[in-house]
């Protein structure tokens, strides 16, 4: 039961990788790696309890918690860098 | 037994939603619709398999820290997409279906950027 | 099952490994960053090393992935290309490799039991932690009591990066007022992020005092509780400005802070001296010497949490001063 939950974890991880390799714009890639660290956190929840020892759940939470961080830092630094090149661009 | 059959329930279902997630994030065309695909399993997703590993974990510790993620999960995940159109919203990209509507963004489709 | 989940991981960190030294795009290496420490993370998790874990997820994937887009914001954005190609680095490269991969082929199995690194101070350790430390955490037992002196100069490592940054990245009155005037203004548009951080933000704060005092019992710990509290601390700052989170951390708080959780950890040593023990020998703290030896690891996990959250807001305030200054001042 939590073999197979964990094999689909993986797959969807690598699907989401895949997308953090090619997707074109900037956007795509934030997309993955959020998604990615969503998948990182089910992944250690079924983890543990594939390996017996349900005590590793507080790195799920801080993992949840860094994944959410992450994105916000990157989209508040990367904002209007951005917008001025639109405007640059025009 | 029946806790057993009922973990199965949810995880089998969270993992197919998960799934569906990935192959949408991988064929979608655009943007716009690979977030919608990815945010919206991605809750849905999340959310039932962590309610099928609740009901093998007891009235516990474990079941406090699982329903501390759920929580964390809803909020966070909406609200990280939510940042994310809004982000490429503002910074022009429009999705496909709108260019013709006569919408004026500063960039006519996300092809034509130089933002790659 | 875990085989698999190892060989599986490990294939996706070597992807991502090539793919960070093939793309040009450097905000792209920087997210691709993230994932790698997200990865090893995991793979440290499978291979039982908990603590380890904790400690990855929170720098690498947190603190570091924002450092590296404070400072990516100053210089450009894509890496310039070579125009020659480094096939002499190549080859040394492959060479040195190449002997070291058969280096380790001398190596013992990994996980055995009878290597010769498990045979010295290891079992001493095992066997005798909960007797003479009682802590059930043994990697904790280990990094504060036994090898106190060790960590001693890890802080002291942190605490030195912390006084770097602090003397090359000097904030000018200017740069403050520019960052009074427009950026809150900005930021005003971002209600439904400021709500959800503001919710967030007491939470974020208990779970870090949660793994700093529940470190005995299971993973966590001074590092990772500071660091947790800085991330905390960090995406207030990201959503609310600079000047707004300064009125409660300002900075001379900040250095004192950092200054006095070494003082902390080093007083511990010296308060046992003075008692009659070694440095940093708690046995002699307390009537019992199991106390005692609760009592030091737990004021030395403080010391240690205090000089790693600290330093990791200065840190991460001064890179963003900077970032205020080429955005607002130099245009």
């Amino acid at each position: 039961m939590f073999a197979a939950t964990a094999l689909a974890l993986l797959v969807v991880m690598a699907l989401a990788l895949a997308r953090a390799f090619l997707g074109p714009t900037l956007y795509d890639r934030i997309l993955a790696v959020n998604n990615f660290g969503t998948k990182t956190v089910l992944l250690l929840a079924v983890m543990d309890f594939l390996s017996g020892r349900p005590d590793f759940l507080d790195i799920a939470i801080v993992y949840a918690l860094i994944n959410f961080i992450s994105v916000i830092g990157v989209l508040r630094f990367f904002e209007y860098a951005l917008q001025k090149t639109v405007e640059q661009g025009e | 037994m029946v806790r057993d059959v009922i973990s199965w329930i949810f995880l089998l279902s969270g993992s197919f939603f998960c799934l569906t997630g990935g192959i949408g994030l991988i064929r979608f065309p655009e943007f716009f619709s690979r977030i919608h695909a990815a945010s919206l399993t991605d809750t849905l997703g999340a959310s039932l398999i962590l309610i099928g590993l609740m009901f093998q974990a007891g009235i516990s510790l474990t079941l406090a820290k699982l329903i501390m993620i759920l929580i964390f999960s809803l909020l966070a995940g909406t609200t990280a997409s939510h940042a994310m159109a809004k982000a490429a919203l503002k910074s022009g990209m429009c999705p496909l279906d709108q260019i013709d509507r006569g919408r004026q963004p500063t960039i006519k489709s996300y092809r034509d950027q130089d933002i790659t | 099952m875990e085989t698999l989940i190892d060989i599986v991981l490990l294939s996706f960190l070597v992807f991502t490994a090539l793919a960070v030294a093939k793309m040009n795009d450097l905000f792209a290496v920087v997210m691709l960053s993230g994932i790698y420490s997200l990865l090893s993370a995991s793979w440290f998790l499978d291979l039982d090393a908990v603590d380890v874990a904790f400690t990855e997820a929170s720098v690498g994937a947190g603190i570091s992935t924002l450092l590296f887009l404070a400072s990516l914001k100053l210089v450009g954005r894509y890496e310039k290309r070579t125009r020659y190609r480094p096939l002499l680095a190549l080859g040394v490269v492959l060479v040195t490799g190449t002997l070291l991969i058969y280096g380790t082929l001398d190596m013992p199995h990994f996980g055995l039991a009878d290597t010769p690194v498990h045979q010295h101070v290891a079992p001493r350790y095992l066997n005798d932690s909960m007797a003479e430390v009682g802590v059930p955490n043994v990697v904790t037992s280990v990094l504060a009591s036994y090898r106190g002196y060790d960590t001693l100069g890890e802080t002291l490592v942190i605490f030195t990066a912390g006084i770097g940054v602090t003397s090359l990245l000097r904030v000018s009155r200017r740069t403050k007022q520019e960052e009074q005037r427009n950026v809150p203004a900005d930021m005003q548009q971002q209600i439904i992020l400021r709500v959800v951080a503001k919710w967030m933000l007491p939470l974020i704060m208990i779970f870090a005092f949660y793994v700093q005092f529940h470190g005995d019992y299971g993973p966590g710990g001074g590092f990772q509780a500071g660091v947790i509290f800085a991330a905390g601390v960090i995406l207030y700052t990201m959503l609310y400005g600079l000047s707004t989170t300064q009125e409660v951390f300002r900075q001379e708080l900040l250095e004192l802070l950092a200054a006095a959780g070494v003082l902390i950890y080093g007083g511990v040593g010296i308060v046992c001296m003075i008692l009659g023990g070694n440095f940093l020998d708690y046995n002699v703290l307390r009537h019992d010497p199991v106390h005692g030896q609760h009592l030091g690891i737990l004021l030395v996990e403080l010391g240690v949490g205090i000089t790693v959250a600290t330093v990791m807001i200065t840190i991460f305030f001064k890179f963003t001063w900077r970032t205020v200054k080429h955005k607002y001042i130099i245009k």
